[in-house]
């Protein structure tokens, strides 16, 4: 465990350093940041003084240890439009983000892995057979597209659902349902895929010989060892959860950190921008994290220390 | 998408030729019909991409309006929308395209080079590997084409910088596994250069999984061009992209439907297309 934890944190550590580095180059991938500092007419003079004013005349590892330090402390800046701490713009609007997300893993989990555990018991039936074509289009689905189709119907036609922002509990119908389409159709298969594997094997022939029912069978067998796969396969969306809700969050105007991103590159307000990249990609570590603690709980074999 | 990809990814000792099955020949169908649209759309239609005609601004589909010169209606400048999908086929098809083989080829070198020759070259290969997988790619698409500047080559060598990772980990992977098997040690024994046991030996036998990522990875490439194009952080107009028409197509969508539906079926289609194409491709293995 000791090991295992030690391994962890220090690819938690060289994770955190290339975010970094990333997003410290982010302002340099743009060509000369001082562009984006100085009004399109501003004196020669001036140019020089903005530069001084944040250290871009220094060397770039000079800057970049500068920029780590204040990192380090919280500090990234300022956000030119918002003229606030970026730092603290982003972590307004996480929670609303976490709340999609989370909304999102919810609708998968609760529709994903019944329904595959259903058709994965009845391979080859009807049900298999349009359960499976259905998740197969979902996982084909743009989910931006997807969005803008679901406004359309329910809010535009329908009347039935809010289109945009985050007034009511309503409102998160929407983009929650159009965020999880892709991983609810990829669990569905993946925990079909197991449970018809599953099922073939000695130990489940034996636990139906010794008289267990099949509502047994399936819960205490077939979903156990499906649900490890699917934890992998959760923890790995995550980050597609994360980046499909910049395009969501766009789509509806839900006010989080994808949103957010999108007005500072719209406004080409870069510490805005660096603020969001730097926080999302250190939750998404942690949220990597903790997926790999879930294992040693799900399953008894994965020892971490044993050179696993 | 990685742990089902995972499962056939292993090198397989060469079996009979099977028959493909029935996804591989619908996906191909499907993939090769909008390389042709993509390739011929000048001969196709008689509208180019950005001619417009406001007088026929926002003209329904045919079927409503009866003018077959506008198939599938016009858009909000009265620009033919069947023609701009066609042009709009070229940007999907080459990004899709052009970002598999850069992000394929460079994935698979520093995997084959890591795999094979081990060493502090190994090492540093895996640790990239490991740490890129932390990373969201969408996201980090997103961040740098925000940064960058849009263009299409910037858009193809973004796509294959962050998808490069998921070819080198299955490279390496079988690299490993391929070293120690007899044909290698046979040509090593008999004094083949490390060069020519690499290239006519260890990549042959690993490239069949790297085109079950290919194909996975194609339709990726595709809905992760898509959604940039939808955010502005694509192709410029008035170059037609599905991603962009569907984010013009909004500001009419309670009006004008045929805007936003006919690009979004578009890149269904095609994004089907791929899944169909490597789902037949791992049924083979």
């Amino acid at each position: 465990m000791g090991r295992f934890f030690a391994q962890r944190v220090s690819h938690l550590l060289g994770v955190l350093v290339a975010v970094s580095v990333l997003v410290f180059l982010l302002i340099h991938l743009s060509g000369d940041p001082i562009r984006l500092l100085t009004p399109l007419d501003a004196k020669p003079e001036d140019i020089e003084r903005v530069r001084r004013l944040y250290g871009l005349d220094r060397s770039i590892p000079a800057q970049y240890w500068d920029f780590l330090r204040r990192a380090v402390r919280g500090d990234l800046g300022e956000s030119f439009r918002f003229q606030q701490p970026a730092m603290t713009l982003v972590l307004q609007r996480l929670p609303a983000t976490a709340l999609l997300a989370l909304a999102a893993v919810g609708v998968t989990i609760t529709v994903g892995i019944p329904l595959g555990v259903w058709i994965g018991s009845r391979a080859g039936s009807v049900a298999d057979w349009i359960v499976s074509l259905v998740t197969f289009v979902f996982v084909s689905l743009p989910s931006f597209w997807l969005g803008v189709l679901l406004i359309l119907l329910f809010a535009d036609r329908l009347r039935l659902l809010p289109s945009s922002g985050f007034e009511s509990s309503w409102h998160i119908v929407l983009p929650a349902l159009t965020l999880s389409v892709y991983t609810t159709g990829l669990i569905t298969r993946l925990v079909r895929a197991d449970v018809h594997a599953v099922l073939k094997q000695d130990f489940v022939r034996t636990a139906r010989a010794k008289g267990l029912n099949e509502r047994a069978v399936l819960g205490r067998h077939a979903l156990r060892n499906a649900m490890i796969s699917t934890v992998t396969v959760l923890g790995l969306q995550l980050g597609n959860l994360l980046g499909g809700s910049v395009v969501v969050e766009a789509v509806f105007a839900w006010p989080g950190v994808g949103w957010l991103m999108l007005q500072g590159i719209q406004t080409r307000d870069l510490p805005l921008v660096r603020a969001v990249v730097l926080v999302v990609g250190a939750a998404f570590v942690l949220i990597n994290l903790v997926v790999d603690m879930l294992y040693l709980y799900l399953d008894p074999r994965i020892r971490y220390d044993r050179g696993g | 998408m990685t742990a089902a990809v995972d499962a056939g990814l292993a090198p397989s000792p060469a079996r009979p030729r099977q028959r493909r099955p029935l996804q591989f020949h619908v996906g191909m169908a499907i993939v090769v019909g909008v390389v042709l649209i993509a390739v011929f759309a000048p001969y196709l239609t008689h509208h180019g991409y950005a001619d417009q005609d406001l007088i026929k601004s926002l003209q329904p589909p045919a079927w409503r309006s009866g003018d077959w010169s506008y198939p599938l209606g016009a858009d909000r400048l009265g620009r033919d929308v069947l023609s701009r999908l066609m042009y709009g086929a070229r940007v999907s098809m080459a990004v899709a395209v052009l970002s598999v083989l850069l992000g394929g080829g460079l994935g698979t070198a520093l995997g084959l080079i890591g795999g094979y020759f081990g060493g502090w070259p190994d090492r540093v290969i895996g640790r990239l590997i490991d740490i890129q997988l932390s990373f969201p790619p969408v996201f980090i698409a997103i961040a740098i084409m925000a940064a960058l500047g849009q263009s299409l080559p910037k858009l193809v060598l973004v796509l294959a910088f962050v998808t490069w990772v998921q070819y080198a980990r299955i490279a390496r992977a079988n690299a490993l596994s391929v070293r120690e098997r007899e044909f290698v040690q046979a040509a090593r024994a008999l004094g083949a250069a490390e060069v020519r046991i690499v290239l006519r030996h260890v990549l042959p036998s690993i490239l069949p999984p790297l085109l079950v990522v290919g194909a996975v990875n194609m339709s990726n490439v595709i809905l992760a061009e898509a959604a940039l194009s939808y955010l502005g952080l694509g192709v410029q107009p008035p170059t037609p992209a599905w991603g962009s028409m569907v984010s013009e197509g909004r500001s009419v969508q309670s009006i004008a439907w045929w805007n936003t539906v006919f690009p979004g079926t578009a890149i269904a289609l095609l994004v089907i297309g791929a899944n169909l194409l490597s789902d037949g491709l791992q049924r083979e293995r």
